[in-house]
């Protein structure tokens, strides 16, 4: 799943799309994160209990940061439109010196 | 080592095709309303399978945030923008990034194939004690080990929201 959202980001030129696909690979690192904490070795000197927890906690602030990663986004994606009226991210080239 | 095909393994195995059916559902489809609704799919999956590893909370958590907020965010600007029109949406195709986008695709798969299935193997009991996914153990450990990384995601939060309504005010 994370190699979709990263093909996705290279191939799409829909910037919504691309959002979609950044939030495909936060979800499969998250499901990483809770097959490790579940399954996961805990090391010799590690409680197991924090080793299941520490991914958890890992889970929840990925989940915060990407929702508002979301509405910054989606805020950038209206300016742009609202101004230049295409959100075609090969056209959008302010940056570019 | 011989696979038993047990019913966890199929239910396992249902809700892992689905997921990986929805997110290339979610590249290929030309319309965005589509890839939204293929990526609400995909977010039930992926809570069902958060359900399975017994991280009920989580599971909740995910459906609530990701299919109730984020996808509804989505859904409405891309009614705002009205995308619907065809002339905004339509893409030109570009073979040689497609091309590139697949190849790297491919070498990233291979890299994290080689990574991550090798220690999964290894492993086959759990290490999790039972319970861990409930909302008492995962509230105890929020509130005393990761006080710190909880507040600064509620600054980080609070930050967002100042942020994409300055943005999408018209007038300051």
């Amino acid at each position: 799943m994370f190699v979709i959202g990263v093909v996705g980001v290279i191939i799409r030129r829909n910037p919504i799309v691309i959002f979609m696909c950044i939030e495909l690979m936060l979800n499969s690192v998250n499901l990483t994160f809770l097959a490790f904490a579940k399954y996961g070795p805990a090391t010799a000197n590690a409680d197991p209990y924090q080793h299941a927890m520490a991914g958890q906690m890992a889970v929840i602030f990925v989940m915060a940061v990407a929702a508002a990663e979301v509405a910054v986004g989606l805020g950038i994606i209206m300016m742009i439109f609202r101004s230049r009226s295409t959100i075609d991210v090969d056209e959008v080239n302010l940056l570019r010196g | 080592m011989p696979v038993q095909v047990t019913p966890d393994l199929m239910i396992f195995g249902l809700l892992a095709g689905l997921a990986a059916m929805t997110a290339v559902g979610v590249v290929a489809f030309r319309n965005a309303v589509r890839s939204a609704l293929c990526l609400v799919l995909n977010f039930f999956t992926l809570a069902f399978l958060y359900f399975t590893l017994r991280a009920e909370l989580l599971g909740m958590t995910q459906i609530i945030v990701y299919t109730g907020a984020i996808m509804v965010l989505f859904l409405f600007v891309i009614m705002l923008l009205n995308l619907g029109s065809l002339q905004v949406l339509d893409e030109r195709p570009d073979l040689i990034k497609k091309g590139l986008g697949f190849l790297f695709g491919g070498a990233l798969f291979g890299l994290i194939a080689t990574q991550v299935v090798q220690p999964f193997l290894q492993t086959s009991q759990q290490f999790a004690p039972e319970g861990f996914g409930s909302p008492q153990a995962v509230g105890r450990t929020l509130f005393t080990s990761y006080v710190w990384p909880f507040e600064i995601a509620s600054i980080l939060l609070l930050i967002g929201i100042v942020g994409s309504i300055l943005l999408a005010k018209r007038r300051i």
